[in-house]
Order: C-alpha cells, then structure tokens, then sequence
C-alpha cells in the first residue's frame, strides 16, 4: 500500500512526458568508425584483445549475417535500419576496461547515482534494510564496475564482464557460448555474434547456492550507438542463481537499437531465475525516438530435474521484439514466463515465449500481462510444443490482455504443437478494459483517477509482481504507474 | 443537506431527469420510489458525479456547495457515499487493500492523517463482525465471485467504514433474501444520526418496513410527482404506481 501511494505521488508529481532516466552523460568515448564490415568487426576483437578463436567466431557470424534477410514477422512497423548509419563499439575513454571503482570516472559514478544504482559497496552494506545485490554496470559497449567480485569469489561464483571472463576462464566461455543460441540462430542474435561487446558473465559452482542476487545494469549513452551485450550464465549442477537485470538511456530523438543476446544454461538440479525489468526510453509522446529493443534470450535446462524461469517487466522501449524462451531438454525439467509487458504513446510490443519439451514429464508454466494504452499496440506470440519423446509434457498458457482507451490494440497469437499424444497443454486468454464501472466505483469511494487506474492495474498483474524479488516487484510496480501517467481522462 | 432544484439530465438527445425538485436534510432518511426505467439509479449518479450525462438545467447543492463541477473522488471526500446496486468487481486487488486505499485518499484529500494499519483493521473488524463479513471475503478481490448477498453487505461495511454525510442507498435491497435484508438494514440504522442523511432508492415498500423513512417521494417520469410521509410507501404497495403514470399521460 505505502508503495502505491508513494506511486500515486510520483506520478503526480512528474511532466507529461515523464521518463525519468531522459538525461544523458557528457563524457569523451572512443568510438570505432561508423559501418558495419570485417574490420570493425576485428576492431572490436582487438579492442577486447580476444583469442583468434572468438575472432574467427565473429568473422564466420558476421558472414552469415550478410545473407540473412530482416525478420517480418512481428507485429510491429517501423521505417528501414541503415545498419551502415551505426557505430558498433562505444567506450568511455577513461575507462580502457573494468577496473576498481576509485579509478572509475567519476562522472560515470553521478550517472549510476542519478539511475538508482549503488556501484559502491560500502553503500549498500550501510543501507540496512536493503538486501545486497552484485551489480555489473554497462555504459554503452563495455563494462564500467562490478562490485562484490571478491565476496563471490570466496563462494565460488564467477561474476564478471564477459570481456574479463574471455580472458580468464576461456574455457568455460568456448564450452557454452553459442551453445544456447548459435552465432546462425536469427538476424539480430547473428548480428549481436558478430560486434557484441560486453555484458555479464555468470558461473555458479557445483552444489552452490549463490549468495546474493546478481544483476546488471545496461546503459545507452552514446547517440547512433547500437548497443549489442552478450550475457552467458551457467548454473552447474545443483547450484541456484538470481539474476536481475534493469535497463534505461537518454531521450534522444533518433531511434537507437539494442540487440542482445542472453544464454542460459542449467545443468542437473540447477536452477536459475532471470529477472528483467526494461526500462529502455520508449520515445515521445508523437512517437519520436526511443530504442528498438530486439533481443533473443533463451535458457537451456540442459540437465534433469533443472529449471528456469524468466520474469519480465517490460515497461520501456519504443519497439519491442521479445522471446525468452526455454528448451526443456533434460527429462523432469522445468520452464516458467511471467510477464508484464506495458505499453503506452507510440510503443510497440511483441512479445512471448516459446516452450519447448524435448524431455520426458517436463513441465512449463506462461503467465503474461499486457497492457496497452494511448496508441499502442501489444502482441503476445509464444510457442509450446512437445517433441516425440517428451511423454508426460505438460504446459499451462495464461494470456490476459488490459486495454486503457479507445486507440491501443491487444493480440494474442499462440502456436502450440505436440507430436506425443501423452502431452497436456492449456491456453487460456482474456481481454479487458478497464471498464469506466470500475473506475467510477474507485473514484465513488474517493479515489482520484490515476489512484484508481494504479490499484486496478496492480490488480491485473499481481500473480506476476510476486514472481519478482521484493525490492524489484516494489520498484516495478512504480514503473508500471509512471508508464502509464497520461493515459486516463 | 441535499438540494436538488430543477434538475434536467439527458444522455445523448434522450432527456431522463425533466425538472426534478428534492430537498433532504441532516438526519432525514427520504425514500424515492417508482417504477422501473424512471430515471432513480440515474439521479443517484448524478449526485455522485459519474460521467457521461449531459445536465442541462438545474443544480445539485450539498450543504450550500454546487457540486455538479466536482469530480467523484471530491465528492466522495465531501461526504457523498452511494451503495451501487451492483457493485463492481476489481479482480486482482484484496478488499482490505481497497477500503483502506479508500478510505485514506479521502482522509488525504480534507486533509485528516491517514489511518495507520493497526487502527484501520479495528474498524474494519467491528464493521465486519457486525454485518456478518468474514474475514476471508476481506482478503479476497472486492466483490469478485462474492454473491449477490455478500456484495450488498459490503457496500453497507464500506458505508459504516467511510461514515458519509450523504448516503444514498440505490436498490440496496434488490436480490436478497430476508434475512440479508434484515442484516443490511439493521447496518443503515446504526449509522442514522443527527448528521447524516439518506436517499433509500427502492422499488418495493418492503425495504422500508426495516428502515423507517421519515419522507417518501414517488418519482415517475423523471420527476418528483408526490412527496408525503411513511405512509405514502404503503398507498404505493396497495395501489401501484398506476396513477402516476396515468397522470402523465392525462
């Protein structure tokens, strides 16, 4: 209740165009040649100073990208991405790699500030109340921070750039990456193969339960700058792992594209639990600027009896392009998708999941949340299918669509398929608006409009809200009421 | 209390309230009787501000204040509580979490201290115990999957938790069972008082044998066309509403 109300004030407190996260950070970057060709490619290699292997896993990516067509698919239209218009690599020039935070630009520490995000460890230790959390920070193309290494350390758990993590666990890196989504798997992950540039790294040991939350903070700053993060986690058998990751960037008026790519991997018992809450800049209120968010995760529960499961919050971004998905190889294993997926002005969402049981008696669980208001138009498109082994497959699908207005659109496109006739699959999907009885009825008893849309809205996505760990559930559920400020009355 | 002074209310071209006159005052319990398809549940929105009808003449004054330019949650902080006669569903929100969300945004907004938790439950408890609410229906979504009976109780606990100036009471009695009825009214009367004022909406006498009104107004053709005391409801029950439609026709 308190943080509805505190919801309540912010959103009244804050302008119609209300992304908080709009500024953007004045400092030097480094910055490869605009255009995308082998040598940028090999640029950024170097930059990394990457083993010839990875640089020849780049190159044959990058090959293949070129005679990749764009997907079409989706629902969702925006003008042509002239991919030679982008620059691929973007650093802070004082920061050459992740090094210790006292020689971290300090203006990049103001930035993390303003965001929210403690990148100091004492901090956070003198903070009683909040639980501590590992954060690795993102700007732009490389890593800036982690903090905690030593303490993960001392348990076992690997938490790094990736960058770093080529350089010193090589191994664990050539086994898995790729191995979740091959460098070949579609246009954007082949893309992110080719330049991708930095973004989290995760080993938990065998028989290791990680001891505290884990999340990575990505931040665009630079214009015209792609930004292309690569994060591998690997839950090795019997270890469990919580993994939150946050989004934002300026409010710029020219679009900026995000491809990303995320590699589960959960070997025997293992479990791992990614969190997302994206708050990417969505563009103005005419629908100029905000970022292209197109993103292939993907979790692979490669052992028995593991489990994954993915939450997202999805408030941000000016186009969305979405699927975190499970493949449930090991027998026993087991999938989950909660999501909330918030759109309003000009947003455009595609978004879902896609099941898929390999294994015998694997069990997965899709419970997704959208909203749309303004002009919006949100889709969710999932798949679930059951191989011919999978014998005792089951999935249970829930879709529940809110309209907020007359002009957004909600769409639900499932594609189930079962090639074993033991599996047991249900789809269930609504539609609602929020109805002007519900919301006279809230205001009757003395609540103000946005108050009443808030607490309704809540309502809508509370089975979800409770998959996140508390502080990000209380930080999403203000997300969701700022996203939505403007969209009633 | 209440002051309603040649009220015309249309929606669309369709005028529904042609001139209706009525004036309620502080510890009066007025009952509004009439037929069906009359303009009643449509005067009880117009007090309580919902959107979406035209008033093209006339004024609503609560205690001396013109309220037609208020919005519902103003309203409501001033003191106006209607008991739907059917309540809403908001599925997802725990009806504990909604009185108190409720209660304290008005509270907020006459600028009293919000009710802190322990206190706020006492008061929800004893309203509770005393309509017959469980508490297992306030941890549920309000009023999603609760029956006809349990949603008209819990219009009368938001009535007793909120303490209005002005009740109004819009076929409150409509698809209950004697004894709901009893334990719905035995609620209203607890809270009559010197300060406050009820408009009891209702189709049958048979509500006002429990709740004694002191005036009774039988509204036909979207207007006031009789008032008198108790025993008007009575020549009603006996004689229909036959003569006032006629007369409108005449």
């Amino acid at each position: 209740m308190a943080a509805r109300q505190e919801t309540v004030a912010r959103v009244e407190s804050i302008d119609v165009d209300a992304y908080k996260y709009g500024f953007s950070t004045d400092i030097e970057s480094e910055k490869a040649p605009k255009g995308l060709n082998e040598d940028i490619v090999r640029f950024i290699s170097a930059k990394k100073s990457e083993p010839q292997w990875l640089t020849d896993w780049r190159l044959e990516a990058y090959r293949r990208w070129l005679t990749m067509p764009e997907p079409n698919w989706a629902r969702v239209h925006y003008p042509r991405i002239d991919f030679q218009d982008l620059y691929y690599y973007a650093a802070p020039k004082s920061t050459p790699g992740p090094k210790s935070l006292d020689e971290v630009d300090p203006e990049l520490l103001r930035t993390y500030e303003k965001l929210g995000i403690p990148l100091r460890e004492q901090e956070i230790l003198a903070g009683v109340e909040t639980r501590r959390v590992a954060v690795d920070a993102v700007f732009d193309s490389v890593s800036v921070a982690t903090t905690f290494k030593e303490e993960l350390a001392k348990a076992g758990v690997i938490f790094c750039p990736i960058s770093e993590a080529v350089q010193t666990h090589p191994e664990l890196v050539q086994k898995y990456l790729g191995s979740v989504v091959p460098a070949t798997d579609n246009f954007y992950a082949t893309l992110n193969s080719a330049v991708f540039s930095d973004g989290s790294f995760v080993y938990v040991p065998k028989g290791v339960r990680c001891p505290m939350e884990l999340s990575t903070y990505f931040r665009i700053n630079e214009q015209k700058t792609g930004q292309f993060e690569r994060t591998l986690i690997i839950a090795d058998e019997g270890s469990y792992v919580s993994y939150l990751e946050g989004c934002t960037a300026p409010r710029r008026d020219e679009n900026q594209l995000h491809a990303a790519v995320v590699e589960l991997v959960a070997l025997d018992d293992a479990e791992i639990k990614y969190s997302t809450v994206q708050n990417w800049y969505p563009g103005d209120s005419e629908g100029r600027g905000g970022i292209y968010n197109f993103v292939t995760k993907r979790g692979d529960c490669r052992g028995r009896n593991s489990h994954i499961s993915w939450t997202q919050v999805e408030t941000g971004s000016a186009i969305t392009w979405k699927y975190p998905s499970c493949i449930l190889r090991g027998d026993g294993s087991q999938g989950e998708f909660y999501s909330i997926a918030v759109s309003n002005g000009y947003q455009q969402v595609d978004s879902g999941t896609k099941m898929l049981h390999l294994g015998k008696n694997t069990k997965s669980r899709i419970i997704s949340k959208g909203i749309s208001a303004g002009r919006a138009q949100n889709t969710y498109r999932g798949q679930v299918s059951a191989h011919r082994k999978a014998d005792g497959a089951r999935n249970f699908t829930q879709c529940d669509s809110l309209l907020i207005g007359h002009d957004c659109g909600a769409h639900t496109v499932p594609y189930i398929e079962s090639k074993n006739p033991s599996a047991q699959f249900e789809h269930e999907a609504t539609t609602s608006k929020i109805s002007e009885d519900q919301l006279f009825y809230a205001m009757q008893r003395g609540l103000t409009a946005e108050e009443a849309t808030a607490l309704i809205v809540n309502g809508f996505v509370r089975d979800v809200l409770q998959q996140l760990p508390m502080e990000f559930a209380v930080e999403a559920q203000k997300l969701i009421s700022i996203s939505l400020e403007g969209s009633v009355g | 209390m209440l002051e309603i002074k040649d009220l015309h209310v249309a929606v669309g071209e369709h005028e529904i309230l042609k001139g209706l006159t009525l004036s309620v005052k502080a510890g009066e319990v007025a009952a509004i009787m009439g037929p069906n398809g009359t303009g009643k549940s449509t005067l009880s929105y117009i007090v309580s501000g919902r959107e979406g009808y035209d008033v093209t003449q006339g004024d609503v004054r609560l205690n001396g204040e013109n309220i037609l330019d208020l919005d519902p949650a103003e309203r409501a902080a001033r003191g106006v509580f209607l008991a739907f006669q059917y309540p809403v569903e908001i599925p997802g929100v725990a009806t504990m979490t909604f009185l108190k969300a409720a209660l304290n945004a008005q509270r907020r907004a006459r600028g009293e201290p919000e009710l802190q938790t322990p206190e706020f439950m006492k008061r929800v408890r004893e309203a509770a115990a005393s309509l017959g609410v469980s508490q297992d229906m306030l941890r549920r979504p309000l009023n999603a999957g609760f029956s006809g009976g349990e949603k008209k109780r819990m219009e009368i606990l938001q009535m007793a938790l909120l303490q209005p100036r002005l009740a109004i009471l819009d076929e409150t009695d409509s698809g209950l069972d004697i004894d709901a009825l009893r334990v719905v009214a035995d609620g209203v009367n607890a809270l009559r008082s010197p300060e406050r004022a009820f408009v009891v909406i209702t189709h049958y006498q048979r509500l006002l044998e429990y709740i004694r009104p002191d005036t009774v107004h039988v509204m036909a053709q979207g207007r006031i066309m009789r008032s008198g005391g108790p025993e008007l409801a009575q020549e009603l029950e006996e004689r229909g509403y036959q003569d006032y439609i006629a007369q409108e026709a005449a």
